[in-house]
């Protein structure tokens, strides 16, 4: 019986390079190309002009329980503050999450055409995505356009059958394993803090509060970072979000202000 | 032989901004009319608004001929779906929609500063705010173009709303009532063409709500 699929047909390829996501996600979407001799030159203008949002602070680490994943929430282009409330922890899927630093239009469309990826995964092979495969997914995409002024920094985190996994990918389409990540302007800070208080048998409170902590102390320090300290946990169950708290009141949680003695009262001068 | 440089650049910046605002059962979107190239005015009356759906519009500054291009292109996808889907995109699918159009000239881009703004499914206002290739959030108000630096920490003071990213999660649209919107974007604007050159002639709002489209005009500077 031949099945009639015309009614299945997405979106009419009246335009075929615009088009070509909807009909073969296997391959990588076509993009249109300026017509120059000098591409290089050409790109590094249009970035000019554009001015991506870049800048930030992010986090990850494996401990006992499963992954902390922590961000802040700053946009900056150039000296401007675009904007304080940027996504940077992209939830892939019900299991795993994605960080975005770098440009912010890179992170967000790789890692939206990457959460498509898994689910067409899931369908093909009736199973999730191993955190390793969704990784290797990424970071082969990404080596792909190598060279052409992608800016990706980002951390794939995720519970899958072997447990909690941890990966790094970047633009060049490098891609590491570990236990524990930092990735942005502000990620030596972070990576202080993280480094001197982590232990690999933390409880959840203990973990998610060091994360904090980091991410704080990285926007404290760090023009580029800012805004909202969200964090997140990846468990067997897959991900939830602990907290999301301004970087502003955290300061004075942190460091509240203490009436102080006063060694000399200043007296008001009255008249000029 | 020294080095020859290209002296053409496929793009140009017709300045202007645009502004909008999100409420609870509204959405304000406006933007100025001026178009201009360099230090000469080519026009005090050109649109940048623009209506994608029933209930979404667009207002995008920047390089208009990328404007123009960037609305045909989602006019035409729009129309794609409404055949294939019997009815209107809503403001979120739209939102989607103009942020993978942006993303597919990643390597070309199109020198368009979008702001997005319309009701959502449950007649809630809401408002996108873009980057050139196609970043995009949804926020409680924004603005773009040539006089956003002016602009922008204007609203921040006026309509400062709890971050989205907040946990307990807490409403980004502003309590403000749909005349005190309008009142403070023509405030906003006034400002703005007093110290943006490319910001005047005229302003155009459009206010989306329950009972539809509507379209209202104030004169700014033309200096």
């Amino acid at each position: 019986m031949k099945l009639d699929t015309a009614g299945m047909e997405s979106a009419a390829p009246v335009w075929g390079s615009h088009n070509e996501l909807v009909d073969g996600f296997s391959a990588a979407p076509s993009f249109e190309l300026p017509n120059t001799t000098d591409f290089d030159g050409f790109q590094k203008e249009a970035i000019q002009m554009v001015k991506p949002a870049k800048g930030t602070t992010t986090l990850a680490f494996i401990f006992k329980e499963g992954v902390m994943v922590a961000a802040d929430s700053r946009a900056s282009m150039g000296g401007y503050i675009s904007s304080q409330s940027v996504k940077k922890i992209i939830e892939i899927n019900p299991y795993m999450l994605g960080t975005m630093a770098g440009g912010a239009a890179d992170c967000q469309f790789w890692h939206r055409n990457l959460g498509i990826k898994c689910r067409l995964h899931e369908l093909a092979n009736k199973r999730r995505i191993s955190v390793t495969g969704a990784s290797k997914l990424l970071a082969n995409i990404l080596y792909s356009y190598r060279g052409m002024g992608l800016s990706v920094g980002t951390m794939i985190a995720g519970w899958d059958e072997t447990g909690p996994g941890l990966y790094y990918v970047d633009n060049e389409g490098g891609r590491l394993k570990g236990m524990r990540f930092s990735v942005g302007s502000g990620s030596p800070y972070a990576y202080g803090v993280l480094d001197n208080g982590y232990r690999y048998d933390m409880s959840v409170e203990e973990a998610a509060e060091l994360a904090r902590r980091a991410i704080y102390h990285a926007t404290f320090r760090d023009g580029a970072s800012g805004g909202v300290a969200s964090v997140y946990y990846v468990g067997p169950n897959g991900w939830k979000k602990l907290s999301g708290d301004d970087v502003g009141e955290l300061h004075y949680r942190y460091y509240p202000v203490m009436p102080s003695t006063v060694e000399q009262e200043m007296v008001e001068v009255t008249g000029a | 032989m020294p080095k020859e440089q290209a002296n053409w650049s496929p793009y140009d910046n017709n300045g202007g901004s645009c502004v909008a605002v999100a409420g609870a059962d509204y959405c304000v979107i406006a933007a100025d009319t001026r178009m201009s190239t360099g230090y000469n005015i080519l026009t005090r009356d050109y649109s940048k608004i623009c209506k994608l759906a029933d209930k979404c519009v667009m207002a995008s500054s920047g390089f208009q001929a990328d404007v123009k291009a960037l609305q045909k292109h989602l006019a035409a996808r729009h129309l794609i779906y409404q055949h294939q889907h019997n009815k209107q995109m809503s403001c979120p699918a739209m939102a989607q929609l103009l942020s993978n159009t942006l993303y597919y000239k990643r390597f070309f881009p199109y020198y368009s500063f979008n702001v997005l703004g319309g009701l959502d499914n449950e007649g809630k206002g809401c408002v996108f705010t873009y980057d050139a290739v196609g970043s995009y959030e949804k926020v409680g108000y924004s603005c773009q173009g040539s006089g956003s630096t002016l602009i922008m920490p204007f609203l921040d003071n006026q309509l400062k709303s709890p971050s989205p990213l907040l946990l307990p999660a807490q409403d980004a649209v502003t309590p403000l009532a749909e005349a005190e919107a309008i009142d403070l974007i023509k405030t906003v604007f006034a400002s703005a063409s007093e110290r943006d050159i490319y910001t005047g002639d005229k302003l155009e709002i459009v206010v989306i709500n329950a009972d539809g489209i509507r379209r209202e005009y104030m004169d700014l500077r033309k200096d």
